[in-house]
């Protein structure tokens, strides 16, 4: 890509592409050329699991304004839900991964 | 420029060749039909991906005379759509520069090993296929002449320069040895004006034989008839001027 500013977090999570669910484990965060949103470069967020292959990728693309709402939207949840005391989380070692070919 | 009782065929297909390091890689390859001799071009993808654009774009040059071969340089990066694997390669920072010259020399030593292609072989490409370009045309040996478009980070900061991307291709210009075209947009941002001009001065400092085309009211990616930014009238011209440019160092 043009400006090769990307970003990857280990993540533990849940993502749907088509019909099926599969683990995510990574998120890929960059901002560089988009391939939908008809800007030169967005904020695009790939949520994928490496170990399935380049398919297992739930992609969104963000204008800078969206993505700064979008941060700003996931922390006040989370305080929310932290004041209120119904913060959970996986263990360190999730569940394994469910094969998105199986239905 | 085809006349109307002039005889026309061609032959597109994907191959196997050799890239970097003797890996076996695919490619995408089209030549017109005869015997030749046909100047070769080796067409490099842009980095969202080895796409359908790109396979126009090498049927294009086989339609104006060229033997053409796109070679896939995501090709170790995994399979699936171009995007999700264009996506992945995005998230790893590119392509590494070394294993991508090694994929275009190696797309350049399987057109010349092909018995109607003559002696001559030039390099397209694209966004950082068009940085990748002229940093072929400095960095391997065996190439004709260059057609880059809106290269972008041919010009790099020591902060943007990356394990992938350890050196500024502007800094290999004394080595280019082959003459070059470039076309850029004035709104693009990567490369911005000021680059190309930083571009341009370091060829006129080396005294290489070159030619840029800057046009108004483009940005990046103004040949992308799929994309919003395509630019219609730019977009023939450039292309234009592209094939004077390859008429004139290739035939």
């Amino acid at each position: 890509m043009c400006t090769m500013i990307a970003h990857q977090v280990k993540i533990q999570g849940r993502g749907k592409s088509g019909p099926e669910w599969f683990e995510v484990q990574e998120a890929n965060v960059s901002y560089d050329h988009p391939y939908d949103l008809p800007l030169e470069h967005a904020l695009n967020i790939d949520f994928v699991n490496e170990a399935l292959g380049p398919g297992a990728r739930v992609a969104v693309e963000l204008s800078v304004d969206a993505a700064r709402q979008l941060v700003k939207t996931i922390e006040a949840v989370l305080a929310q839900a932290d004041q209120r005391g119904v913060l959970e989380d996986l263990p360190v070692a999730a569940a394994p991964a469910r094969d998105p070919s199986r239905a | 420029m085809y006349q109307t009782d002039q005889y026309e065929g061609m032959i597109a297909e994907t191959v196997s060749m050799k890239g970097h390091n003797g890996d076996a890689i695919n490619a995408y390859v089209a030549r017109p039909l005869g015997s030749g001799p046909f100047p070769g071009m080796v067409v490099i993808h842009h980095a969202p991906g080895w796409d359908e654009w790109y396979r126009e774009c090498t049927r294009r040059f086989a339609h104006h005379g060229y033997v053409s071969i796109s070679p896939n340089l995501y090709f170790r990066d995994g399979h699936g759509t171009p995007e999700d694997v264009g996506a992945k390669v995005r998230a790893a920072g590119g392509a590494p520069d070394a294993r991508v010259l090694g994929d275009l020399d190696g797309a350049n030593a399987w057109l010349r090993s092909l018995p109607y292609v003559s002696r001559k072989v030039g390099i397209f490409g694209t966004c950082s296929g068009g940085r990748q370009a002229f940093l072929a045309g400095c960095r391997l040996k065996g190439l004709d002449a260059v057609i880059e478009c809106w290269g972008g980070r041919v010009v790099q900061s020591k902060e943007e320069l990356t394990p992938n991307q350890p050196v500024a291709p502007i800094e290999y210009t004394k080595d280019l040895s082959c003459p070059i075209i470039g076309l850029f947009g004035n709104e693009d941002k990567s490369p911005t004006p000021e680059q190309v001009n930083a571009h341009e001065a370091e060829l006129k400092k080396h005294a290489k034989q070159y030619e840029f085309h800057r046009y108004d009211g483009a940005g990046h990616g103004f040949f992308y008839y799929d994309r919003g930014a395509y630019r219609q009238e730019q977009a023939v011209d450039g292309w234009k001027k592209v094939f004077a440019f390859t008429e004139r160092t290739l035939r």
